[in-house]
């Protein structure tokens, strides 16, 4: 087996070539083929060794690290010593992710070169973007819970790179410094969790710690065995709902959308934002100890599915619709994990990756042609941009779950993990794990409405806006990625169908044949998706929009709280921004009161005291002489009144 | 063989005024040239002390005598030092009067 390495460090050297040469503007046309040489080669490598995982019989992970630093323990109590290593671990989950990364990557990047033509920063896009990549397959092989956090940061800086793109806009820099600082409150928690877990099995390697966990053998410094377990999990996951925008931190995600198209689409929903759903199932093994800590993130991914839900059907904005979708299918994920089931989370992860990439660049290539982000202002562009609309189409099925396209088979895998899990109905009863399936098929219904909406407003119908009535279709550089993602979106369900033996399943070593049980859940969904498609036509199919006439009062007070994304913007401005500047406001008054008057206080007392002090410099020589003399008088005159002697005897 | 009816105290009290005349002089005056003749009495009844203790304590031993030399030496290049500083002092303030030499009053 050759070195994992090599395959992030493929995109690292494409960063590093780049920075070196091709980020002026009169070369920065060759940034994107070194980019994409990169990739192709990292995609290659990936593929071979996901094929050699596939090939062994096992599946049996395979680890490569290195000791990147020793600390020997203290020499008198033994304690203390603490070994960082760095590594790649090679096993079906990271081998699926591998794949998943660089494919989409190398897609978005052949995508970019049409996408990002002509723009002043050509050169330093390609170089985020690779550094990216670098990041993100770091982050897939890493071995251990450091290394993973590291380039989880990483990841991070380039998510805030590429928001802030075009930094020149206030939105953008904005949005770039909101998303950088909402997913650092959940890392703060999960640098915590890393460093707890680690402490207490004594080692931050994953398969090491899994012996340690699966065999009851940490050493918990507080509370006990199973509440110790708890409480990191859940600060584990804290990182997850951060990375993947789940509630309550999922307010950065539809912000982030200030970056370049291209980014939205690989960086916010392609892979970085599932990084949290893969943490997860790389940690599983933790969650899986602690029962408290899966029914937290069934529940968490339930509710964010809804809420994202919700607010994706009164959206204006094309991007903005996605980004909730988003947000809603990482709900999905989370809770198919939080059911047990890692193969569920990480199929609808892998088919999400590719049909909701699609969608981003179908929203890219009409934004390009028609120069808004509004769905209102576009309108009929389907008739011009027939390929863009054609491949879209196939995105807003996939996602709304339509058979036999891949988002029905990843979506049915999830809903029929969560109406069979035993932990769930150990946990919350019967009712509890119904409640959660109901949210689960409630979002199929409204995922369905607001993919018809998106698309019947967007496309349908003549030209709403003169102006925009020549939209063009955009270069076939932009349209061979949409067509190559459209064809994985369409079949992507094969991975894991009956057909293929549930290969994907299978590689990942779930043995669950859950569909068998839950048939119904089958029906029932592709029924509320077919419900969703014909309501939401019946409203705005053609382009129009029918909603005036069916509004009510009742519906209209829905619609404001929603439209207003359930307050939750304007709660965290009220509670937490206004509560910082609150309590900013206080130190600077302590600041500029107590801590500089004791400064000043110093100053001020320096010079009273030298005011002072120096009328005793009168000038006068004499003076001078006579406290001279009178000081020797005084202290002879004491040093022969306590009887000292100052005589020599020899 | 006379007997001499001079004891050490009579030095002592002779060199005791001629440190406090010197000291009230270079106190006192406002010449510069006689407030170092002042330092030059203090001194000298110094050296008074340590001839008269050498005599009447041991006479053999010499640390009295040698002192002494050190201080008549010390106190010429003194002398020629203050001198030298008076001068300037004249030459810059147009006057010798220690009391107006006073620009470093804080």
């Amino acid at each position: 087996m050759p070195a994992i390495w090599i395959i992030p460090a493929l995109p690292l050297a494409a960063f590093l070539i780049i920075c070196a040469l091709f980020l002026r503007p009169a070369r920065a046309r060759f940034a994107p083929l070194v980019l994409i040489v990169a990739l192709v080669a990292a995609l290659a490598l990936s593929l071979a060794a996901a094929a050699g995982r596939w090939h062994d019989p096992t599946h049996a992970a395979i680890e490569q690290r290195v000791t990147w630093l020793a600390i020997a323990p203290a020499v008198a109590t033994g304690a203390g010593g603490l070994t960082l290593e760095v590594g790649a671990l090679l096993d079906p989950l990271s081998a699926i992710m591998l794949v998943v990364v660089s494919l989409v990557s190398l897609l978005i990047q052949i995508y970019s070169i049409g996408y990002m033509h002509g723009d002043r920063g050509y050169g330093r896009y390609f170089a985020f973007m690779s550094l990216f990549s670098f990041s993100m397959l770091g982050l897939v092989i890493a071995s251990n819970f450091l290394e993973l956090y590291v380039f989880w940061e990483l990841v991070g800086l380039c998510s805030y790179l590429l928001i802030g793109y075009y930094y020149q806009t206030t939105s953008a820099a904005n949005a770039a410094k909101k998303a950088f600082i909402v997913t650092r409150f959940g890392d703060v928690g999960f640098l915590i969790g890393i460093i707890a877990l680690s402490y207490a099995g004594g080692t931050f390697n994953f398969i090491e710690l899994r012996h340690v966990v699966e065999g009851n053998q940490l050493v918990p410094f507080f509370f006990g065995q199973s509440a110790f377990v708890t409480v990191v999990a859940l600060l584990i996951f804290s990182g997850a709902v951060g990375k993947s925008a789940q509630f309550p931190l999922h307010v950065w995600l539809p912000d982030a959308m200030e970056g370049p198209t291209p980014v939205s689409a690989l960086i916010h929903a392609a892979t970085m934002v599932a990084a949290g759903v893969y943490l997860v199932a790389r940690a599983f093994f933790v969650f899986q100890a602690s029962g408290a800590a899966l029914v937290v993130v069934a529940c968490i991914g339930a509710f964010t599915a809804f809420l994202a839900a919700t607010i994706a059907v009164v959206q204006s904005d094309i991007k903005r619709v996605l980004a909730y979708s988003t947000i809603s299918q990482l709900g999905y994920m989370m809770l198919a994990l939080g059911a047990g089931s890692v193969a569920a989370g990480i199929f609808h992860l892998t088919t999400h990756a590719c049909f909701k990439a699609l969608l981003f660049l179908c929203a890219g290539s009409v934004i390009h042609a028609a120069g808004t982000n509004d769905m209102w202002e576009m309108g009929g562009l389907g008739r011009t941009m027939k390929w863009t609309a054609a491949t879209a189409a196939v995105g807003a099925l996939a996602l709304a779950g339509i058979w036999p396209l891949s988002g029905f088979y990843s979506k049915d895998a999830v809903l029929a993990t969560v109406a069979t899990s035993p932990g769930l109905e150990a946990a919350l009863g019967v009712g509890g794990r119904d409640l959660l399936l109901g949210a689960g098929l409630v979002v199929v219904l409204l995922t369905a409405f607001y993919m018809t909406r998106m698309w019947a407003v967007t496309f349908s119908g003549p030209a709403r806006d003169a102006k925009r009535k020549h939209a063009h279709e955009s270069p076939w550089v932009m349209l061979f990625p949409l067509v190559v993602l459209a064809a994985l979106a369409a079949t992507g369900g094969l991975l894991n169908h009956a057909a293929t033996g549930m290969a994907f399943n299978r590689f990942l070593g779930a043995h669950e044949a859950h569909a068998a049980h839950a048939a119904w859940v089958v029906w029932a969904s592709l029924g509320l998706a077919l419900l969703g498609i014909a309501s939401s036509w019946a409203i705005y199919g053609g382009g129009r929009n029918r909603v005036a006439g069916i509004a009510s009062p009742g519906a209209l007070a829905v619609y404001h709280f929603v439209q207003h994304k359930w307050w939750m913007d304007d709660f965290y401005h009220g509670l937490v921004a206004r509560g910082v500047l609150a309590a900013s406001r206080i130190f600077a008054w302590v600041d500029r009161h107590v801590v500089n008057g004791f400064v000043d206080g110093a100053g001020w007392l320096t010079g009273v005291a030298g005011r002072w002090l120096r009328q005793a410099e009168t000038g006068q020589l004499q003076l001078y002489a006579l406290v001279l003399l009178a000081a020797a008088a005084v202290i002879g005159f004491a040093l022969a009144y306590l009887g000292v002697s100052l005589a020599v005897v020899p | 063989m006379m007997v001499s009816h001079v004891q050490l105290s009579h030095y002592l009290v002779v060199a005791a005024l001629l440190f406090a005349i010197g000291a009230f002089g270079a106190l006192t005056r406002r010449n510069a040239v006689a407030v170092l003749m002042g330092v030059e009495l203090m001194l000298n009844a110094a050296n008074l002390n340590f001839v008269a203790f050498w005599r009447y304590v041991d006479p053999t031993r010499l640390e009295g005598q040698i002192f002494v030399l050190i201080i008549i030496t010390v106190a010429a290049a003194e002398a020629a030092v203050g001198l030298a500083l008076v001068l300037n002092i004249y030459r810059n303030f147009g006057t010798v009067e220690v009391d107006r030499v006073n620009t470093l009053k804080g």
